[in-house]
């Protein structure tokens, strides 16, 4: 399992954990299956194509990852809003 | 007492006040930093609902008892998953002719809810149209700006997109025709103007009192349709510009209409730095400007196509419109005053208002 790392109103619409584990072979089941686990994030993060949001940043430990970007268990996946976003 | 709900690019502004004084406030302020493209109170419910397209998270429609209080987010706003596309936005909501609501945005969608705006549903069929011929965008994405129910048969709908024209149901959404037949895209080279489908139109309005009259603020043209927007006679002569985004109507008078004009397409301000509201009360015949209270030198305002509305009527109409500049105008007279409701807010994408 994942280590999944999330913050502001994401981290609300899961429960307000800052962290918590989850499983799945790369990015996008990683996220799927915390949609899984909080339906109310589904949406947020990936959008209805599968595809990570313009102005979301993944990690998996430390580095920038894609949808397809593999995760092994006791992986840190942390989401984080882009800065190219505000206005 | 007159509510104004303004969407703007931070935030959520509920204003109230006395219609015809300066005397507006600021009541509260939702989804700070948020930029909110539109925002409606449905009678219906008592719902307040707001579209939000948060640059991190994507579009969401809100609801909520009190705007000052807790927001829920309604179910449903989404594309079908999988598919190539995703919901950019939300750009309107409207009430139905049956106590439903309407939503439309980009691109092209509409969608219905039938409880008030805890959830809705995807119109496929319009989809289909959608993905089947390849709409193009305008400038602002493929929005479906404009939802205009026919007061009493809640199986008719018209809806109008940028840039694929009017659209027009009989069967509650089940089939959809196109309306644009004597509409002139000036915007296209000559020879590709008949038949083009292509068209930006920016508002359309339909007389609550006379439902097969119609209006539109289009892409350089005003146009008024008097078969229900199956056919469009163009009525901009004596405006000092026919190119501008919103419009709205006395709900009393099928023959009257109200325009914002802009300098044009390539400088999208008021022409001259003279804010005018254009008037008409035959149909498109004639234009009157409508202006006493409004800056009338070196004021070069952007009012965006969901940014003007109207209570009431008749004698008793009050207008109002907010600018890109964080200004918002109201009349309680049917325009011909105009007082400041508010200052230095955010750019306004929309207002609403009721009484």
């Amino acid at each position: 399992m994942a280590l999944v790392c999330l913050h502001g109103p994401l981290r609300n619409l899961a429960g307000g954990r800052a962290a918590q584990e989850v499983g799945g072979g790369d990015v996008r089941a990683v996220l799927r299956g915390l949609e899984d686990l909080h339906p109310s994030v589904a949406g947020w993060i990936l959008d209805e194509r599968g595809a990570i949001r313009r102005h979301i940043n993944v990690f998996v430990n430390g580095e920038r990852g894609g949808e397809q970007t593999a995760v092994a268990a006791e992986d840190r996946v942390e989401v984080l809003p882009a800065i190219t976003g505000g206005t | 007492m007159t509510e104004i709900l303004l969407g703007t690019k931070k935030g959520l502004f509920v204003l109230e006040g006395d219609p015809g004084t300066d005397d507006f406030e600021i009541r509260c302020r939702a989804f700070p930093g948020e930029p909110v493209d539109f925002a409606m109170r449905d009678r219906v419910s008592g719902h307040v609902l707001a579209t939000v397209t948060s640059p991190f998270y994507g579009p969401k429609i809100w609801f909520a008892e009190d705007p000052a209080g807790e927001w829920t987010q309604a179910e449903g706003v989404a594309l079908p998953e999988g598919g190539d596309e995703a919901l950019e936005r939300i750009w309107v909501i409207v009430a139905g002719a049956d106590g439903s609501l309407y939503a439309g945005g980009d691109p092209g969608v509409l969608f219905e809810s039938r409880d008030g705006g805890v959830t809705w549903e995807l119109n496929r069929a319009l989809r289909r149209h959608r993905v089947e011929e390849k709409w193009q965008p305008g400038g602002g994405g493929l929005c479906l700006h404009s939802i205009v129910p026919w007061p009493g048969e809640p199986e008719k709908l018209s809806v109008a997109v940028s840039a694929a024209g009017v659209w027009h149901t009989d069967d509650h959404g089940e089939t959809w025709r196109r309306g644009n037949q004597g509409i002139v895209p000036r915007y296209l080279p000559e020879e590709a103007r008949e038949g083009a489908t292509q068209l930006c139109v920016h508002r359309m309005e339909r007389s609550p009192s006379k439902p097969e009259r119609m209006f539109i603020q289009f892409h350089w043209g005003v146009y008024r349709s008097d078969d229900g927007g199956e056919s469009w006679t163009e009525i901009g002569d004596g405006l000092p510009s026919d190119f501008g985004f919103p419009l709205a109507l006395d709900p009393a008078d099928p023959d009257s209409a109200y325009v914002i004009p802009l300098q044009g397409d390539f400088d999208r301000v008021t022409p001259d730095g003279n804010v005018r509201v254009y008037e008409t009360r035959d149909g498109g015949s004639s234009w009157k400007p409508r202006g006493e209270g409004l800056p009338d030198h070196e004021a070069y305002l952007t009012v965006l196509r969901r940014a003007f509305d109207r209570a009431g009527e008749g004698p008793d109409l009050q207008l109002y419109f907010g600018a890109t500049s964080g200004d918002v105008f109201g009349s309680a007279d049917a325009g011909a005053t105009w007082f400041t409701a508010a200052t230095r807010l955010p750019p306004v994408f929309s207002v609403t208002a009721s009484d």
